[in-house]
């Protein structure tokens, strides 16, 4: 067990090492520097400026230093500092993120009820017909633009019903509802996994004995099904988090809410490269983490992932 | 498994309708001008805001622009910048799949470790990131969105050509004395190419989501060059006269990226047959 957290937590550090490396890559086959770039739009900058800048972020440097530079700012945990207004990336996200953690792990925690309840469905109803309608509800979910659905929500709470304030004024409906549209798309691949769970849980022998015993189907769908499909679950729940950051960002910015999606809309406006990179390099470490974290407690769930993968890491199977 | 006809899972409802709607997008690609009577960029400042009708079946927005002629003209953009991405991703995965697949246990390591580092990597963030560095429009939006499918070709690939390369014929010209790239090209890609043309149609359909919801941001083609993300937009701030704006546009997405996923599944299936 201890060699197995030891060589996934060395491969999540492989991960990341190479994450920045790619993003360091894309960098480099840009025209010009970040700075250039985004002082181009503004007519007060002179050369002089610029390079005054430059020298500041380190752009000035031949690419190997730079390569160094970043890489050990990185593992110092800092993320690198925003051009538009000379905060740290952590310093500028800091007071809203917790907005956004709210809706993201609402949505999630909604998502994944909205999953166990298309899987429960599926293994309870009778009718084939009707199951082949609950079994396409994943992939039209994966479907639904989450803007798109935001608004028509919008529309519908607020002018129609009136029951939403446009703006969000701290109620428990002003999160609940962003947070239900943000799960839309992110049951998507929770209950597919799950859905696959159903299927081959049926024609386990563990789950047909306890149908011929006699137990309840609500009973047989908890104890058994739900419980050999667990681990998977897992699995794709870790997968499942840049999904779920991109609609957490579409969502807030629908729904007019403060948090990670106005900075980094804001950001991309502005052109403001290094917070950008900074925002990618914060969500792909929560990302690596996530992963790290449901390969560690998978084996802990459903004791077979240990014996069949061995060390290679379990996340891979779900994605 | 001979790939007769008779082998082939005959296509359901399902997958007709969504052949037929493709083969509509595929038309007003071509010659929107036929589906549409209406000028997509200016409108008649005396049919401002009217409700869908037989004249206007989407309705007119707030310049008395006829929405489904916006609809109809915007699947260039969008689906121009759709294709971009899903270029990218299949010829930059469809490389790493390859070099991991063919080029030695190095090559393999290391292609699987950029592979689980582009799976780390947000898709979403990535476009963004590309964006911001390369200015908004749809040439940096269509890159930044296929890099994010990369990953998918880049697994597809290589699963392919190991099963492909075990087949007896494979082996058969291996053995014959094929070279490296005879056997590449001769062999190996055309049997991996049913499985990438399935997936290339599943990923168009992630594509146009990704484009129009990035267009919706406004990191597309500025106004008024119709595109459908930027379509849906422009109707955000009339939600309380004026539903149509973006709901039906909307549901023609839904309805778009639905029909290129269950195509796509289709032709996997085939090409698995």
């Amino acid at each position: 067990m201890l060699r197995y957290l030891a060589s996934r937590a060395g491969q999540a550090l492989v991960v990341l090492w190479i994450t920045y490396t790619i993003v360091f890559v894309l960098i480099q086959t840009l025209p010009s520097d970040p700075v250039t770039i985004f002082l181009a739009s503004d007519a007060g900058a002179d050369q002089e400026l610029i390079d005054r800048v430059s020298a500041l972020y380190g752009y000035d440097r031949p690419w190997f230093e730079q390569y160094a530079l970043q890489l050990g700012n990185l593992l110092r945990g800092e993320f690198g500092f925003s051009l538009s207004t000379g905060q740290s990336v952590l310093e500028r996200i800091g007071s809203v993120v917790g907005s956004t953690l709210a809706l993201a792990s609402t949505g999630l925690l909604l998502s994944v009820l909205i999953a166990i309840g298309i899987s429960a469905i599926a293994f309870l109803v009778d009718s084939p017909r009707l199951r082949a309608v609950i079994v396409a509800a994943p992939s039209l979910f994966s479907s639904i633009p989450v803007f798109w659905l935001g608004i028509v929500v919008l529309q519908v709470f607020s002018f129609q019903l009136r029951i939403l304030s446009l703006f969000p004024d701290g109620s428990l409906l002003s999160l609940l509802i962003p947070a239900l549209v943000l799960a839309i798309p992110v049951s998507a691949p929770i209950a597919q996994v799950l859905l696959t769970g159903v299927e081959q849980a049926s024609e386990l022998a563990f789950v047909k004995t306890a149908r011929a015993k006699g137990a309840r189907p609500m009973r047989v769908f908890w104890h058994h099904v739900f419980r050999s499909s667990l681990g998977a679950t897992t699995a794709v729940i870790g997968t499942t988090l840049g999904v779920l950051i991109a609609g957490s960002v579409i969502t807030e910015t629908v729904f007019a809410r403060p948090g990670l999606g106005s900075v980094l809309l804001r950001a991309v406006i502005a052109q403001d490269v290094p917070l950008v990179q900074g925002l990618v390099f914060l969500t792909t470490l929560v990302v690596v983490v996530a992963a790290l974290v449901v390969d560690l407690i998978t084996p802990l769930l459903d004791p077979r992932v240990l014996r069949s993968v061995g060390t290679r890491g379990v996340s891979r199977l779900g994605a | 498994m001979p790939r007769g006809i008779g082998a082939l899972p005959l296509p359901g409802p399902a997958t007709a309708l969504s052949a037929l709607l493709v083969l509509v997008l595929v038309a007003w690609l071509v010659v929107p001008g036929l589906f549409t009577s209406y000028d997509p960029l200016v409108g008649d400042s005396a049919e401002v805001f009217l409700a869908p009708s037989v004249a206007h079946p989407f309705g007119t927005d707030h310049l008395g622009r006829d929405v489904l002629a916006r609809v109809i003209h915007g699947t260039t953009q969008t689906a121009l910048t759709a294709g971009l991405a899903v270029l990218v991703g299949l010829a930059l995965g469809t490389a790493i799949g390859l070099a991991s697949s063919t080029l030695g246990p190095w090559a393999d390591a290391i292609s699987m470790r950029v592979i689980d580092a582009l799976i780390a990597l947000p898709a979403f963030m990535v476009a963004l990131f590309v964006v911001s560095a390369y200015g908004a429009g749809p040439v940096s939006l269509g890159v930044g969105v296929g890099i994010g499918s990369i990953v998918l070709f880049a697994r597809v690939t290589r699963a392919e050509v190991l099963r492909v390369r075990a087949l007896d014929y494979v082996e058969a010209s291996k053995l014959a004395g094929a070279g490296y790239f005879r056997q590449l090209f001769g062999h190996i890609l055309p049997g991996a190419a049913g499985a990438l043309i399935a997936l290339a149609v599943v990923d168009f359909g992630a594509a146009v989501l990704a484009v129009s919801a990035l267009g919706y941001l406004g990191f597309g083609t500025p106004p008024p060059t119709p595109e459908w993300g930027l379509i849906i937009a422009e109707g955000r701030n009339y939600l309380a006269n004026a539903w149509w704006m973006t709901s039906l546009p909307g549901t023609f997405v839904l309805l778009v990226v639905v029909a290129l996923g269950v195509l796509g599944r289709y032709l996997g299936k085939v090409t698995r047959a």
